[in-house]
């Protein structure tokens, strides 16, 4: 059993389940009917891509181990989310910068995933980036909707940008397992799409008239399974049913 | 977003068909109006296009007269292609 792969599959997959379910929490709570729908729909997607990504790992561990398990009975410090995807809904706008900072860099790295040696992974990527394309226009599209749109919601969406933009370098973070990965031909290598990140993310900002925030510190800590305070309360949610019903299935 | 106009969708199930009215959605504009529509009517594979028009565009008929505008059409079956001999050979008519 390969772990480094395991840990770099976690890596990729939590984001999506963390984001997903973040996502997930708006539902029939969207700002209208039609936001909330695409908001789910995004959330669905993700936790699709979730389970591609665990079933493998399933199949990678075997045993008695499965998507589920993988999904709904790990503690904190075993998910490798990174703390962007963690932070809470404050408001729609918090929802769109999440939604926008993240996307920008999935579909990067999808890209790159998808000419991985490990075959499992380049067939979920190629699968996963017409999704995450819609994504990326979909956030994209309300990042300037809002930053062009009235005086409120242009400082908004900036306060958005400005609180989570802390969380942006550590998506290009590499641990010892994702290093090893690259070095094998299966990983792809994130800190190449570094510069591409922020060049395109600048020009989307600077299109809905928002600043590129410019700051020295980053916070990190996800990718190594330390995370904010906000983790916690997802998991309890996340897990609930597993947790109080072992075993239980539909 | 209670001010956002109403518009109307029409989907196209598959190439060769027409597009066909399917419902309608809030959106502030037509690009938002596309968006929306692909993801409130489309999430189940029911479209290859879309086509949106703002509600306030379609000029519609009065229900009120529907006595005058629809009724005379009722006992003229004769207007119905059907008092002809078709060919054997004619199939799917």
């Amino acid at each position: 059993m390969n772990n480094n792969l395991i840990q770099y599959i976690f890596g990729i997959a939590d984001n999506c389940l963390i984001l997903g379910q973040r996502l997930g929490e708006l539902c029939g709570h969207g700002p209208s009917l039609e936001t909330d729908i695409a908001l789910t729909n995004i959330s669905l997607d993700l936790l699709g891509q979730t389970r591609s990504y665990y079933q493998y790992v399933a199949q990678l561990q075997g045993g008695d181990v499965t998507e589920d398990t993988v999904a709904f009975l790990r503690v904190e410090n075993q998910y490798l989310n990174t703390l962007l995807v963690e932070q809470p809904n404050t408001d729609f706008g918090y929802s769109i910068a999440r939604q926008f900072l993240f996307d920008v860099f999935h579909l990067l790295l999808l890209e790159e995933l998808q000419n991985s040696k490990d075959e499992n992974l380049s067939a979920i990527a190629k699968k996963s980036i017409k999704e995450v394309l819609y994504h990326k226009r979909f956030s994209s599209d309300w990042i300037k909707r809002l930053g062009d749109g009235t005086d409120e919601s242009h400082n908004r969406i900036q306060t958005a940008i400005n609180d989570l933009w802390i969380f942006t370098d550590e998506l290009f973070h590499q641990t010892d397992a994702d290093k090893a990965m690259v070095l094998e031909g299966i990983g792809a290598d994130v800190t190449l799409l570094k510069t591409k990140y922020y060049k395109e993310v600048s020009e989307i900002l600077e299109e809905a008239t928002l600043q590129t925030p410019q700051i020295e510190y980053f916070q990190k800590g996800g990718k190594q399974g330390i995370h904010s305070e906000h983790m916690g309360y997802i998991l309890t949610e996340l897990q609930y049913m597993q947790r109080t019903y072992p075993n239980m299935t539909w | 977003m209670k001010n956002w106009p109403l518009w109307e969708v029409f989907i196209r199930s598959k190439n060769g068909l027409e597009h066909r009215h399917c419902g309608s959605l809030h959106a502030s504009d037509a690009t938002m109006a596309l968006e929306n529509a692909r993801d409130v009517y489309t999430r189940r594979m029911e479209g290859v296009s879309i086509w949106v028009v703002p509600s306030a565009q379609i000029t519609a008929s009065n229900p009120e007269n529907n006595g005058e505008t629809f009724e005379p059409a009722m006992d003229k079956a004769y207007r119905h292609p059907t008092f002809y001999e078709l060919p054997d050979e004619l199939k799917h008519m």
